[in-house]
């Protein structure tokens, strides 16, 4: 019996999915907007960004599926299609691809004599390596031209659908095929070998890399999302209504970005985390209580990121304020709240949109020092700030012991660098002052 | 100026308070002083002589906002933990040390670090700025810019541990971590600021070269050029000094924070400064000293944005501050 969980982040994300799409969805009806988003991503970079960006995404979504198996054990769907190697724990250290376990044991046999082995590894099967890889390339090749023949078929034969010159379609064609070969190398490598090897406890890194994607994501996101509505209404109220309001503003905005934001943070997590604590009976699944400690981060986080956003908004409503066509607005009567819903807000978009791109990249990094700090998500979530926390110590090791870091390395570097070539897109997209 | 300076000095009074409302909300309204003590003395099997000893002993045992028994804002928790800060009194932390005398042995060694790191960040970031400012568009400029987007994509936690690795553990150049008093602390204070410069290049570099190519873009320039002058005189005699107007105020909101010290670098190289004072009171959750620390920071900050407004009025005699 699978019965769907639901957590409050999963419900969050697919909300956050929702309002894209829809916006989205009104974006593609305007023919300015869609020409101002083609130069967003008319750069070959910044296409193949926003595609793997996209992969990133999806990964995400299918990890934000969770559901239950008789047990209280809350999986995802992305636990169930990595299932082999979610499940298969060694007991320690082992290297990306080794068969034996890294360190030496003290094996006492039936005589009592004691030699010391590198046992074998339990859920690895030696296999040749280049034959495997060959293999996969060969499907994800062939699946790749399957879906491009597929896609060819029905959009450019049946529906006619004519393509823009001038966007690098060809570049996100290529970048897909990237994405589908290695997808399918490591499925097929997963099975038999550790990719990445396996952690302190035995699990697998490259399983606990993959994993990670998901908080880097809802932390990168639900951070601004939670905090937009606040930003965006005083920000405006601030600067349209000016006076005492803008005063009020001005001063908690200004005394909460006086405080250091790392401090802010921990200083707020921990003592939520002590509220928590006391009232441990709201949480009756474990993944509820880690759920709600990456919630309680993200909101914290947005406490500290909500001022810069709402100072840019007052400023720029504060321009807007004064031009003509939100005085011949006020001139025909319109209510004060009716002209901010109307005239003010849909010109800030660009500068929400900007900052929410921008702020992302940014977001996913601090979560790594945060953990560090020991004030990130729960120590027992999947995230690279508890991998590299963890993996510290390793490094002094000698043989040195690098695949953690490593795997949270190289998925981190290319979530945030996607999204920092992304961000570069929209902004000279939507910013007029761009240089 | 004196006016603007006197009023902004009065109004970060008002801040200063809402700093410490917020923290005293933060730790005393949301967890009362007996979660504190419980904490502190390790959960479960704590009788309430025990909690009440604790609290006594550490000057919790007051009422939050008002005492009522003596008539008084004085004797309570707010008066005697939040309002003392105002007068840079931060009383002991929870595990019994004098937090002012702490941070004045502290301070030394974050500075020593922070600000080396703070000028050769500087210098370095100025000059690959510049350089792919001076060949904008071409091959150096762009392939400059996308190193730095990759730089600013690695976590400051990769860069220190591939340094301390790097440097310390194969190169061996330096010691991995730890600190010294007087003039041999160099060894252990070059690769702690290596790493903090490498880490800023990134971001700072390519914030930087804009403003450059903003001042290339400007009519003056374009007056130098027709003058006859050649392009590395206008670079050095022109742009540079004006590009660096907005870099030197941007650096001054830095400077009082430069006290602080920085969590992650002191902490991963052992350096005995405010930095790692404070991770470790995050770590072993000693609230005091964060809260010390909270406005410590606060009040530092808004010196920064003081002295920043100052240096603006300083470089750029068109603006009046009033």
């Amino acid at each position: 019996m699978i019965t769907p969980v639901i957590l409050w982040t999963d419900a969050l994300i697919f909300i956050l999915i929702a309002t894209v799409l829809w916006l989205i969805f009104g974006a593609a009806q305007k023919d300015y907007l869609r020409q101002q988003w083609r130069k967003a991503y008319a750069h070959p970079a910044r296409m193949a960004s926003m595609v793997i960006l996209l992969c990133f995404v999806v990964i995400g979504i299918v990890d934000s599926l969770h559901y239950r198996q008789h047990t209280n054990q809350v999986k995802s769907v992305l636990d169930w299609l990595m299932q082999p190697t979610a499940e298969q724990q060694e007991t320690t250290y082992s290297a990306p691809f080794a068969t034996e376990l890294f360190t030496r044991q003290m094996i006492k046999d039936a005589q009592g004599n004691i030699t010391w082995v590198t046992p074998k590894l339990q859920f690895v099967h030696p296999e040749n390596v280049l034959n495997k890889v060959l293999i996969a390339v060969g499907e994800g090749l062939s699946f790749w031209l399957l879906l491009s023949a597929i896609y060819w078929f029905v959009f450019v034969k049946l529906y006619n659908f004519h393509i823009y010159v001038g966007v690098p379609w060809r570049t996100a064609w290529l970048t897909l095929g990237m994405i589908s070969v290695l997808i399918f190398v490591a499925k097929h490598l997963m099975y038999s070998y550790h990719i990445f090897g396996t952690d302190k406890i035995g699990g697998d890194v490259f399983y606990a890399s993959v994993k990670s994607i998901r908080t880097g994501l809802v932390i990168g996101t639900l951070t601004t999302f939670i905090t937009l509505p606040f930003a965006i209404l005083f920000g405006a109220m601030a600067g349209y209504f000016r006076g005492w309001v803008d005063d009020t503003i001005q001063y908690v905005y200004i005394t909460i970005s006086s405080v250091p934001g790392v401090l802010l943070i921990a200083a707020s997590v921990l003592t939520l985390e002590v509220v928590m604590q006391r009232h441990q009976d709201l949480f009756s699944l474990m993944a509820q209580r880690t759920d709600m400690r990456l919630l309680i981060l993200c909101c914290v986080l947005g406490l500290t990121s909500w001022t810069d956003l709402c100072r840019i908004i007052r400023g720029e409503t504060l321009k807007l304020r004064d031009q003509d066509f939100i005085l011949a607005s006020r001139a025909m009567g319109l209510s004060n709240l009716q002209i901010i819903r109307k005239h003010i807000v849909p010109n800030l978009v660009h500068i929400i949109l900007i900052s929410l791109v921008l702020d992302f990249s940014g977001l996913v990094l601090a979560e790594a020092v945060l953990s560090y700090v020991g004030v990130g998500v729960d120590p027992t979530t999947y995230s690279w700030g508890n991998m590299i926390n963890s993996a510290r110590m390793e490094l002094g090791r000698d043989p040195v012991i690098w695949w953690s870091l490593f795997g949270a390395f190289i998925l981190m570097f290319s979530l945030v660098l996607a999204a920092n070539i992304f961000a570069d897109g929209v902004r000279d997209a939507f910013d007029p002052k761009a240089v | 100026m004196w006016y603007y300076i006197i009023r902004r000095i009065l109004y970060a009074i008002p801040v200063l308070l809402g700093v410490n409302f917020l923290t005293f909300i933060l730790f005393f309204m949301v967890n009362t002083p007996d979660d504190i003590a419980y904490l502190h003395l390790g959960g479960k099997h704590v009788t309430q002589q025990e909690v009440t000893d604790w609290k006594a002993a550490h000057g919790y045992d007051l009422p939050l906002l008002y005492n009522s028994e003596q008539h008084s804002f004085t004797q309570t928790i707010f008066w005697q933990k939040s309002m003392h800060l105002f007068a840079f009194d931060f009383g002991v932390s929870d595990s019994g040390r004098d937090i002012n005398q702490s941070i004045a042995e502290r301070y030394a060694p974050s500075l020593s670090i922070a600000i080396p790191a703070l000028l050769f960040s500087l210098i370095v970031n100025i000059v690959i700025a510049m350089t792919m400012a001076f060949f904008r568009g071409g091959y150096i400029d762009s392939w400059g810019v996308f190193i730095c987007v990759m730089l600013m994509s690695i976590s400051m936690l990769f860069f220190i541990v591939g340094g301390q690795y790097l440097v310390a553990r194969i190169l061996k150049w330096v010691p991995v971590s730890g600190y010294a008093d007087g003039w041999s602390s160099i060894k252990f204070i070059i690769l702690p600021v290596l790493v903090t410069v490498a880490a800023d290049i990134g971001a700072g570099a390519r914030w930087y070269r804009s403003f450059f190519l903003e001042e290339i873009n400007k009519d003056y320039i374009r007056t130098a050029r027709a003058k006859g002058l050649s392009e590395d005189v206008i670079m050095l005699r022109h742009v540079l000094p004006n590009a660096l107007i907005p870099i030197l105020t941007g650096v001054v909101v830095l400077l009082p924070l430069l006290f602080m010290g920085s969590l992650l670098t002191e902490s991963f190289f052992g350096i005995p400064g405010l930095g790692s004072y404070t991770i470790d009171a995050i770590r072993n959750q000693d609230f005091a000293v964060v809260r010390a620390m909270v406005f410590l920071g606060s009040v530092l900050y808004i010196l920064g944005l003081l002295l920043t407004d100052i240096s603006y009025v300083i470089v750029d005699p068109r603006i009046r501050l009033n």
